[in-house]
């Protein structure tokens, strides 16, 4: 829903990296997200499509790397994968215990760009 | 010589967002002033609990409200008929509040005569629990009608808040709510958060709400 701020943040960025190394053209973006994000990336794309025209970034591709969110169990220690939006409860699939705290699944950053 | 180059950027999307959200804080605590952000789906009771808290603080604190709309001026027009000061930021259809908006609306307000200053965000669970506002603390609405599954699908807000409010406690006898269920379900996503049960149109467990803020302003401001 708020993608095209989180757009226009990005293309903000990439901008100033691409022009510090004096760039030409931006070939990609890498951004990682956690799944507890819900922007979309078809949409980031699409925007970014939109606003990057006419700039060193016009045609850059992004690539989303999505990071799964992960709780580490607070009875055996071992950290797993949860698909959060399906499950009803969080249960260590090692040893079944309920406590569980949260580990990652928030990121939110640009990790690089490809340029010429 | 046109080789691919890689930069190594490794920084966050809404890092302007988050700058201007710390400004914030240290400007408010220069000033001792606390803010609270209040994020809620549409008509989860966001302004009907902002009425109740201002009667449950009213004489403790000097309090404004910053109303976040997409394009009306109906809820600053409630909070105003209260005597307390509401500046309303008009988003134009934006779907939250960021930090640069809140900052406007401080612009408008004298903060030396403040104590509190209540956000109340857009009706909305996605967005605003992306974009930081530059509040001591963040409180959201979920209403029993809405059910006991909201934390499943909207996992981010629960993360980023420091009480939820369940308000609308008067519909429980009518509705498919797992009390149990949700707070289990809050709890593991994140272990700190305050929980209050709460009907707004009854009163029923605004007491204890209104004394958790109290406290929160008082240790904030000593």
């Amino acid at each position: 829903m708020h993608e095209l701020p989180v757009t226009e943040n990005i293309l903000k960025v990439v901008l100033r990296h691409a022009e510090e190394a004096k760039a030409v053209r931006v070939i990609s973006v890498s951004l990682r997200i956690g799944e507890l994000s819900d922007v979309i990336d078809e949409w980031l794309q699409r925007y970014f499509d939109h606003l990057s025209r006419g700039t060193v970034a016009e045609g850059a591709g992004l690539l989303v790397e999505r990071m799964p969110v992960v709780f580490r169990c607070e009875g055996c220690g071992k950290s797993f994968h949860v698909n959060i939006r399906e499950v009803r409860d969080v249960v260590c699939p090692a040893c079944g215990g309920g406590k569980a705290s949260f580990v990652s699944g928030r990121e939110f950053f640009i990790k690089s760009i490809e340029v010429i | 010589m046109t080789g691919i180059r890689l930069i190594e950027i490794k920084e966050g999307i809404l890092a302007d967002n988050d700058k201007a959200a710390e400004e914030i804080r240290k400007q408010l605590r220069s000033r001792q002033v606390f803010m609270l952000n209040l994020m809620a789906s549409p008509g989860g009771g966001k302004t009907s609990l902002i009425i109740q808290t201002l009667r449950g603080l009213k004489g403790l604190f000097r309090t404004a409200v910053i109303e976040g709309d997409i394009d009306s001026m109906v809820d600053a027009e409630k909070v105003a008929q209260e005597g307390i000061p509401a500046v309303q930021l008009r988003t134009g259809g934006a779907c939250h509040l960021d930090a640069v908006m809140v900052d406007m609306a401080l612009r408008e307000m004298d903060l030396f005569a403040l104590d509190l200053i209540i956000v109340e965000n857009i009706g909305n669970l996605v967005c605003p629990a992306e974009f930081d506002t530059g509040a001591v603390k963040n409180v959201m609405i979920l209403s029993v009608p809405e059910g006991d599954d909201k934390p499943l699908k909207y996992p981010l807000m629960f993360t980023i808040c420091d009480a939820l409010v369940v308000n609308k406690t008067d519909y429980l006898a009518m509705a498919d709510f797992d009390m149990k269920v949700l707070k289990e379900r809050v709890l593991t996503l994140n272990p700190k958060i305050k929980i209050f049960e709460v009907s707004c149109k009854t009163g029923e467990g605004i007491p204890a709400w209104t004394q958790w803020l109290r406290e929160e302003v008082e240790a904030f401001k000593r």
